[in-house]
């Protein structure tokens, strides 16, 4: 029913965690709503133009969990705008997952750029 | 299935029970030397089906307090729905158009219900409060004189509140109107009698009851009133007209000597699930914050624990708990994508339906079991939390209903 890189991020989940929501360095993203049954939290921490570290809070599916959790792992080394070109398909893609489970590929889609324009706001 | 994993433990007995190896052993002589047919009535062969048959059909009267006569065998409690509801539409058009039942019932109610809908009928859907209880008063308010049928369910599946059967007979009763109860989670669970709760239709399932699948039953009451149906599948005439089709000989022994021993051993069971029950529910209640039960807190079936893990959804608990068998209302685990329609029903707000996880014990659930369960999923909240940002945000006092959600 899942795959083995979704069933991974589920067990062994990367960067789970928040930074300082004070620091200037870091852009905050949530989206999605408990009623909808998903919340996805993505923090930046950006340095000199670049991702330097990520981190996630998921309320949802395994599939949503997974794709935050991988959404962590790419953007970290990439600029903002390499970041924010990240693409539910291809969160989807890697992660294998069913036509259902879309949505939460574009949940994760959306927490990068959310975290993304929080943090150009900030600036 | 893996002899490196633990022993996976069962608790989605609403959903469906193994059949009880006493039950398979009665069954097991009508898949050979017993085979004929039932409807065979000039030679041995038949009568021997036949005998089984007419066993069967005793045994479930009994559980019920009905005749033999006024059991009619079908393929499940779907099909002994629909019999009921569309039966008693097509016979009683001509008395009336209305129909009341209520919103939490099964879809096999709700889907026969709106058919008739489309058809000219028209159909009340009472609400529930928040426990999954129907309003009397707003019942008996319903009650027209076009009303043909009320049908409501005797214990619910998903929340397993029970409906006040005895007084729904009553009004029914006393308003000339037939009663349709769809007892499928409840028969062999708790006491149920036709006479005493004055129900007309009874729909029942064998494989919810350690019977066999395949195989349910319509009880149709045969005087004071006498009940009539048109029948949805034409043909031979079997089940007095009522339900064609060559009879499900092995199924209907199994599901009556089901209905047997659950006669003989409903009481001591319920006991014995309440207890489980209740260790499951304070063993979790004791080490959880932030845990909500769903429907009645005393009106529910001994076997039924449903509960809402706020902050964590269903599905995502469901794939941590991976050697234990449950079911959740999330939208996550249904084809649909809503949240259960059972706990919308409630109001409890479809976050905590996305949260929810129903534990249904039964016959071979054991206290180690329990135990086990009580720290798999202790272990498993306790970390999906950790993940969550709406328990940071609950734990920060952040009420969550003041934040405006982005909603997809």
């Amino acid at each position: 029913m899942y795959s083995d890189k979704v069933l991974d991020h589920y067990n062994q989940p990367k960067n789970v965690g928040s930074f300082e929501e004070g620091d200037l360095s870091v852009g905050t993203g949530i989206v999605g709503a408990p009623e909808c049954g998903d919340v996805m939290k993505l923090q930046l921490k950006v340095e000199n133009g670049r991702i330097v570290d990520a981190r996630f809070k998921t309320f949802g599916c395994g599939s949503a969990i997974a794709s935050s959790s991988l959404a962590t792992e790419w953007v970290k080394g990439k600029t903002l705008e390499e970041a924010a070109q990240i693409t539910n398909s291809e969160i989807a893609e890697e992660l294998s997952l069913p036509p259902v489970k879309i949505h939460c590929s574009v949940l994760a889609e959306d927490a990068i750029k959310a975290a993304v324009n929080d943090y150009k706001n900030r600036q | 299935m893996n002899p490196t994993h633990p022993k996976p433990i069962y608790l989605d007995y609403s959903a469906t029970t193994p059949v009880d190896p006493r039950v398979l052993e009665k069954m097991l002589p009508y898949f050979g030397e017993v085979f004929g047919n039932a409807a065979s009535r000039n030679h041995q062969f038949g009568w021997a089906a036949e005998q089984g048959v007419e066993e069967g059909r005793e045994q479930i009267a009994q559980l019920i307090g009905a005749q033999g006569k006024e059991i009619i065998i079908t393929s499940g409690a779907t099909e002994s729905d629909n019999l009921a509801i569309l039966g008693v539409a097509e016979m009683y058009g001509k008395k009336g158009n209305h129909i009341i039942t209520c919103v939490t019932e099964h879809k096999a109610v709700l889907d026969p219900a709106h058919y008739l809908e489309s058809k000219g009928f028209e159909v009340t859907f009472l609400p529930v409060d928040p426990q999954g209880m129907i309003d009397l008063k707003a019942l008996e308010a319903a009650i027209t004189d076009q009303t043909i049928l009320i049908s409501l369910m005797a214990a619910n599946n998903e929340i397993g509140t029970l409906h006040p059967l005895k007084e729904i007979g009553q009004l029914a009763k006393a308003k000339g109107v037939l009663f349709h109860c769809d007892a499928t989670q409840a028969a062999g669970k708790i006491k149920l009698n036709v006479e005493e709760m004055g129900i007309d239709l009874m729909s029942l399932s064998a494989h919810k009851m350690y019977g066999p699948k395949g195989v349910g039953a319509l009880y149709v009451r045969r005087r004071q009133p006498r009940v009539r149906l048109a029948p949805i599948l034409h043909g031979g005439g079997h089940e007095r007209g009522m339900r064609s089709g060559t009879l499900n000989v092995p199924g209907i022994v199994g599901f009556g000597e089901a209905c047997r021993l659950a006669r003989l051993e409903l009481e001591e069971e319920a006991v014995k699930m309440i207890a489980l029950r209740e260790r499951l529910y304070q063993g979790l209640a004791a080490k959880l914050d932030y845990l909500y039960l769903n429907g009645h807190p005393t009106q529910r079936l001994p076997g039924n624990l449903n509960l809402s893990f706020a902050f964590v959804e269903g599905e995502s608990l469901m794939m941590g708990l991976e050697f234990i068998a449950v079911s959740s209302g999330s939208a996550c685990t249904s084809a649909s994508l809503e949240p259960s329609y059972v706990l919308r029903a409630l109001g409890i707000g479809d976050d905590l339906a996305h949260c929810s996880i129903r534990f249904s014990l039964g016959r071979f659930t054991t206290e180690e079991e329990i135990d086990r369960t009580i720290e798999q999923v202790v272990a498993t909240v306790t970390r999906l939390r950790e993940m969550s940002p709406l328990y940071d945000m609950a734990k920060a006092g952040i009420d969550l209903k003041s934040i405006q959600w982005a909603g997809h």
